[in-house]
């Protein structure tokens, strides 16, 4: 085929990534938007196999046979709860694609200098992208910590790994030989500044890590598509960056800090919040079935707890049984609960709750008064009122679920101890608040045991 | 000039990319992020070129793990896209796992 005609074809099928992106816009017409997508991919993948360029085909199959295998075991296998690690992992793969790209592309003849600066501009965002998402893996599988790991000269060391991988790509474009030693210099530092910016982020700030790397993954794809003159890899690569881009946004808004500040701070070293003391008022399962009982609106709270606790489907359940017995039941979802965004809405679409009811935190928030009894399930941070009310905590701005204006709340906690970034929650000690102490799980299946029994 | 028509092409596929995604409910976030990974799979496109011509054996072995991964990132990236999506359900869809 001509390259014209692929070219034609690269069109189609950037038509159908818009429109699969553009279906996306509503749960009852995603699936489709998805096949769509996938339909896009699939011709501008045909269409490139007859390019003249192309003369062995055997390796290919190869490859394309074993990325197929993989790549459909892990999503058959993956549990929803694992979501954002296999999200990772699949970026991480994006982004090594876009590295070996790159350097593959530095074979194809006497490349001019602009086609150099793109090559190494997909070297090195698919190096970032590739070991930050490995990272991001590590800390979210939690097979490292997933604390913030910050020691002393680390801004001075990253200024150093940054400013050698600049002058490494600049002696490297000056005389752009296959052998070049800083050809070598920029992959391995590419890899290094990748670790070394995800080093510094917390476990509670993997939903911005995640969206950035998505984005970072287009964006490779997009120098790549500039490095071989290609159009649809920078169509595609685009969509995705701006995604990832927006995604970034809305979780940093939803946090009210900066990227910078999410990036580089280290999470909750600067400030320690206002010690709250009070007295925390436990309640058994059979007391809080009769609150339940009698409630006529009762909205769930989840956060990763839920997620860590496998309760969606005992909470499904449970809500079933509340509204069986005439009280409205909404979910109400902060968009940082859990490791990445829309985390939580995944999990109660698998345990089938339906999606209308999930609502989102300003739709909530307005008519919470009305709510006889919020139940926290595994959320700490986005129901804590220290973010409305003391000034000194570290989260303080950060929009909230305001479950304490709740009639009663009840918050499933496993003991007592402060939650992911360490911060006490005056929530615990509110007039209006019973803590169900327990797995959230077990605590849930007693309530359900109590209304059936 | 290929360079600014690339450019031009970046630019508009980036506005494009906001006014689309940004009409994305937050219900969907995840299955958007997994599916926009899949469309960042693209580099398969590129990686093919670079597996099948036959210039140098190095070059060979780098497209071929580059279609490796990217196939990865399509094939798991639009399976598990699905998966997640089939799974959102509207209310009262006849009380499918219905209620006891």
């Amino acid at each position: 085929m001509s390259p014209i005609a692929i070219n034609a074809t690269y069109i189609v099928a950037a038509a159908l990534f818009i429109f699969g992106l553009k279906y996306m816009s509503s749960p009852a017409t995603a699936v489709r938007g998805n096949r769509l997508s996938a339909i896009g991919m699939f011709i501008a993948v045909v269409v490139t196999l007859f390019s003249q360029e192309i003369v062995q085909f055997q390796w290919i199959a190869v490859g394309v046979v074993l990325g197929s295998i993989i790549g459909a075991f892990a999503a058959q296998k993956v549990a929803m709860t694992s979501m954002p690690e296999m999200v990772a992992l699949f970026n991480g793969s994006g982004g090594l694609s876009s590295l070996l790209l790159g350097w593959a592309a530095l074979y194809g003849g006497d490349p001019s200098t602009f086609i150099v600066v793109t090559i190494l501009l997909s070297i090195l965002i698919g190096g970032v992208t590739f070991s930050g998402s490995i990272m991001a893996w590590g800390k979210l599988s939690e097979v490292m910590t997933s604390a913030a790991i910050v020691f002393g000269a680390q801004r001075i060391v990253n200024a150093a790994i940054l400013i050698a991988l600049v002058v490494c790509s600049v002696l490297f474009a000056m005389d752009p030989s296959l052998t070049s030693p800083y050809l070598v210099a920029v992959i391995v530092l590419s890899l290094v500044f990748g670790v070394m910016a995800v080093l510094p982020i917390g476990g509670a700030d993997m939903p911005v890590v995640i969206s950035l790397l998505n984005s970072y993954s287009g964006l490779a794809a997009c120098a790549a598509g500039f490095a071989i003159h290609n159009n649809i890899l920078i169509v595609a690569g685009s969509l995705v960056g701006a995604a990832g881009i927006i995604l970034t946004n809305i979780m940093c808004k939803a946090m009210n800090r900066s990227l910078a500040n999410v990036l580089f701070s280290g999470f909750g070293a600067a400030k320690t919040a206002t010690k709250v003391e009070g007295e925390v008022k436990p309640i058994v399962s059979e007391d809080a079935y009769l609150i339940l009982e009698s409630a006529s609106s009762v909205t769930f709270v989840p956060g990763y707890g839920m997620a860590v606790a496998q309760a969606q489907h005992v909470v499904r359940e449970l809500g079933e049984l509340l509204e069986a017995n005439g009280a409205e039941v909404t979910y109400a979802i902060h968009p940082v609960a859990g490791r990445m965004p829309g985390h939580m809405n995944v999990l109660l679409a698998e345990a089938n709750v339906p999606y209308d009811q999930l609502v989102e935190m300003e739709d909530i928030n307005p008519r919470m008064s009305n709510v006889d009894v919020a139940v926290v399930i595994g959320a700490n941070d986005v129901v804590n009122p220290a973010a409305r009310e003391d000034e000194n905590s570290p989260i303080y701005g950060m929009p909230i679920i305001n479950v304490d204006e709740a009639r009663t709340v009840f918050v499933l906690k496993r003991s007592m101890s402060s939650g992911f970034s360490g911060v006490d929650n005056p929530l615990f000690f509110g007039e209006n608040t019973r803590m169900l102490f327990g797995d959230a799980k077990q605590s849930i299946s007693a309530l359900v045991a109590e209304f059936k029994g | 000039m290929e360079a600014v028509l690339l450019g031009l092409v970046l630019m508009l596929s980036i506005f494009l990319g906001f006014e689309l995604i940004s009409k994305v409910p937050a219900t969907l976030h995840t299955p958007l992020m997994s599916g926009a990974n899949a469309i960042s799979g693209i580099t398969m496109v590129g990686a093919l070129a670079a597996a099948g011509t036959d210039v140098h054996g190095l070059a060979t072995v780098l497209g071929v793990a580059a279609v490796t991964f990217a196939t990865i990132n399509v094939v798991g990236g639009y399976m598990v896209t699905n998966r997640m999506l089939s799974m959102f359900k509207k209310k009262d869809q006849p009380q499918a796992g219905g209620q006891r």
